[in-house]
């Protein structure tokens, strides 16, 4: 395979290309073969099994074939809201094939995949990775015919992959207008130190969620001990519920590459790297133009240069630690801290890793300064916030606010007055009722990450927190015991209650798993996974109550149930066919 | 070298050398927190979470936190040996673990902690996963329904034996333990008896073939004492004493 060797060789044969070595082989041939494995290894001197391993690890790479078209359905539960199910279901049947099996002729195999972050126009599907919002069934049989017509995905009409922006709000990030270099001159003329002093003083704090101090963050990276340091955005935008990094970078694409190189001046960095996830791989081309127009411009590649990676379809990396593994080549496993990054990052060198939003925030206060920042949000939370807006409202999109708007401004503004809950930042943040939309978007209030779904009158709420333990589930690194057993465990239990099987024992494990995951779970992922459900059950509890098959007492399984399939066969249904409650003691 | 700087273990004051970790400074000081991931002879892998103790108020893994002057850690509590009675339940049901016909029982570390910290009840219902053996190679089993994804095995062959027999794939629950050939196979590696990987395995995943119960259930090593009293021997001895690399780099 010479197109191969030219790869590796484009690639420099280093290890840490590893994974995007990987995802090419996969986008060309749709999988990544036994041969492909063994050249990849021998080519970077890596064994197999750590080439199998990483495939193993990313949802999107894969050691068998899927058929030369593979058609992922975003599951998030927005995508389920909108009715995804039903229409994997009808291309199913359009293309005579099983969910999760390859058709028999290889042609095509149809799956779920993680919130695609196209919530706000959903249902969403990847197919061979290239993103399709708004499905219909109308649209779902023109992507049959097409596939059925074998038509290479470079020939289906544009409009079927058109992504609108859907921005309702427009504030500081999304509203500026300053021209290209605007920003860069500023900061080039200021010393390293003074941007730092001010990027301390805005109070700036990390959007990603978990809103550590910016500044702190750059002053440790740049007193740091090495010679060489790196800034990384962080693009895997994998929370389900958020798209607000996709607009940003489909809108604001420069003021993040500012952010990116005020930065790494205040740090003294001269390579960055931006980790975009997989199910954004339609924004690389985009992306890649305004890294080329920058250079020409002299906005780059004078000491400092950015490259993008791609990730393959793992949430947990989006956690700094694990995302910088994965930068590295490797399987996406949060590591042991301390070190921290800012310390011991990529290739254990000096690190500082911000969300897309916290780059882009820290242009505008390179520029424009501290004060002119502080005076938008609160004491605690200064500057705005973007918000990505989707489920049962009327105008789901992008919405910047300045820190401090309350839940029900926001679902004024986007139509949704009669929601009965919201969950803010996804499954990782907190699910709250009517009582609380007087609560306010801030970190000393309800912190967030972004994502701002809304859950209408109709819904059930118990629906939600399945599909949200169904994700983490899915999600897990599988590192550590307590969130590797746990979170299947959970998804055990919230299964065996939608089964109709359910007892109030099942709700005290779901409480015991909580305490477990939180008291040892190695990081975010499995600290938060039991949230959905612990929220919902606090909330909404008659949801789980209806669906608990005895209310005191439980036997392990059903056992006149057990008995149907033999009822069926042997045709009985008398009394003397049935175990009765008063048999099974 | 000066007075060592100490931290306090369940009130007990342990001594410490830079660079060492909670579990490393309490196993060196004779004092026993439960682990499973964690070897002496390994960097702390921070996976099984058995280690957990509480910091000042917050819990985190003893085998990669640093050891730091002035620390209060907690560990012989109940609420901790609650937690770790159900992380052992959690691997016990994530597995195929059948301790009476397995032939590392008495000599597992998982079945261990199991009765040192009194783990009287399945607690989960268990998985019962599809796990092949491997019985390729002439010498080995590789029975993988009794793993605990340590990665003991994985870090012996490639920093002891320099092979890179094993790896890791899949993720979450589907985590797995692969070996490291085109056949995927072990037998078609160079894993040999005298490797180090042989010795680690804390479960019975690696086991030497036609060797079984040659010693009888009932007189093996943990069917004698508890694990809490027999880890200490196997723990680096006490600062100043040499044997500790931790300890000497810093004299």
């Amino acid at each position: 395979m010479t197109d191969l060797a030219s790869l590796l060789e484009r690639h420099g044969c280093r290890p840490e290309q590893l994974l995007q070595i990987l995802i090419e082989i996969q986008a060309r041939a749709q999988w990544v073969s036994p041969e492909a494995q063994q050249q990849v290894a021998d080519a970077l001197g890596l064994p197999l099994a750590r080439v199998q391993g990483v495939i193993g690890f990313y949802a999107f790479l894969s050691d068998r074939p899927w058929g030369r078209y593979r058609v992922l359905f975003s599951d998030n539960v927005t995508d389920r809201m909108l009715g995804s199910r039903e229409l994997l279901d009808r291309l199913c049947a359009r293309l005579w094939v099983e969910r999760g099996h390859v058709s028999g002729d290889g042609l095509v195999s149809v799956d779920f995949t993680s919130c695609t972050g196209l919530c706000d126009q959903g249902p969403g599907l990847l197919v061979n990775g290239h993103a399709i919002p708004r499905l219909t069934c109308e649209r779902v049989d023109r992507i049959a015919d097409l596939i059925l017509a074998q038509q290479p995905l470079e020939a289906w009409p544009a409009d079927l992959f058109d992504i609108e922006d859907n921005v309702r709000r427009a504030d500081l990030l999304l509203g500026h207008d300053l021209a290209l270099g605007e920003i860069l001159r500023s900061v080039r003329a200021a010393t390293p130190e003074a941007i730092l002093a001010e990027i301390k003083k805005s109070g700036l704090r990390g959007r990603g969620g978990a809103g550590f101090a910016t500044g702190l963050k750059w002053e440790a990276c740049r007193a740091a001990p090495g010679a060489q340091r790196y800034v990384v955005c962080n693009a895997d935008e994998g929370e389900p519920g958020t798209f607000k990094d996709r607009v940003l970078l489909t809108r604001q694409a420069d003021l993040v590459f500012d952010g990116m190189s005020v930065c790494a001046w205040a740090i003294g960095a001269s390579q960055g790297f931006l980790y975009l996830r997989g199910e954004y791989r339609h924004l690389l081309e985009p992306l890649n133009a305004a890294l080329a127009r920058r250079r020409a411009a002299g906005l780059l590649g004078r000491g400092f240069d950015i490259e993008i990676h791609l990730g393959a379809g793992a949430y947990v990396c989006g956690e700094e630690s694990a995302l910088i593994e994965s930068l590295e080549g490797k399987r996406g496993v949060p590591r042991n801290r301390p070190p921290y990054p800012v310390t011991h990052g990529y290739l254990q060198r000096p690190t500082v890793v911000n969300n897309v939003e916290t780059f882009a925030a820290a242009a505008l206060i390179a520029h424009h300064g501290a004060d002119a920042y502080r005076a938008l949000g609160t004491a605690k939370s200064a500057g705005t916030k973007l918000l990505s807006v989707a489920g049962d409202c009327a105008r789901p999109g992008i919405y910047e606010y300045p820190f401090g708007v309350t839940v029900r401004q926001v679902l004024a503004d986007c139509h949704a007055e009669d929601a009965q809950a919201v969950q803010i930042s996804g499954p990782s943040g907190v699910c709250i009722d009517a009582s609380e939309f007087d609560r306010r978007i801030a970190f000393e209030d309800l912190p967030t990450a972004g994502a701002f779904t809304v859950f209408g009158p109709g819904r059930d709420l118990f629906e939600m927190a399945r599909a949200y333990t169904d994700f983490f589930a899915h999600e897990s690194c599988g590192f550590c015991t307590p969130c590797r057993v746990g979170t299947a465990m959970l998804k055990g239990v919230m299964d065996k209650i939608a089964g109709g099987h359910g007892a109030p024992c099942d709700l005290a494990e779901i409480e015991k798993l909580d305490k477990v995951l939180h008291q040892s779970a190695h990081c975010g992922l499995g600290h938060t996974a039991c949230n959905p459900t612990l929220d919902t059950l606090k909330r909404f509890k008659p949801t789980y109550v209806r669906r608990l098959k005895h209310q005191d007492f439980e036997p392990a399984f059903d056992l006149d149930g057990a008995l149907e399939r033999a009822r069926q066969m042997t045709g009985r249904d008398d009394v003397g066919a049935h175990l009765g409650e008063e048999t099974v003691e | 070298m000066t007075e060592p700087a100490t931290f306090l273990l369940d009130g007990v004051e342990i001594p410490f050398a830079p660079g060492q970790t909670v579990i490393q400074a309490a196993l060196s000081a004779g004092r026993y927190i439960p682990h499973l991931c964690y070897h002496p002879e390994f960097r702390p892998h921070g996976s099984c979470k058995l280690c957990t103790v509480k910091v000042n108020g917050r819990t985190a893994a003893s085998c990669t936190l640093p050891a730091q002057a002035g620390l209060e850690v907690e560990s012989e509590t109940e609420e901790l040996n609650s937690l770790r009675r159900t992380l052992v339940q959690m691997l016990f049901a994530e597995g195929n673990h059948f301790c009476p016909s397995c032939e590392k029982s008495g000599n597992c570390v998982l079945q261990a902690l199991g009765y040192d910290l009194k783990v009287m009840s399945a607690g989960f219902r268990h998985f019962f996963p599809d796990r092949p053996v491997d019985a390729s190679h002439p010498d080995i089993l590789l029975d993988f329904n009794r793993c605990v994804l340590c990665e003991l095995c994985v870090r012996a062959s490639s920093e002891v034996d320099g092979k890179r027999v094993f790896a890791l794939s899949g993720r979450g629950a589907d985590k797995h333990l692969i070996v490291n050939s085109a056949s995927g196979l072990l037998a078609d590696t160079d894993m040999a008896l005298t490797d180090k990987a042989m010795e680690v395995c804390p479960v019975g995943v690696i086991l030497k073939k036609r060797a079984g119960f040659a010693q009888p259930i009932g007189a093996r090593r943990y069917d004698t004492r508890p694990i809490s009293a027999q880890a200490l021997e196997d723990a680096p001895r006490p600062l100043g004493q040499g044997h500790c690399e931790a300890c000497e780099a810093s004299e």
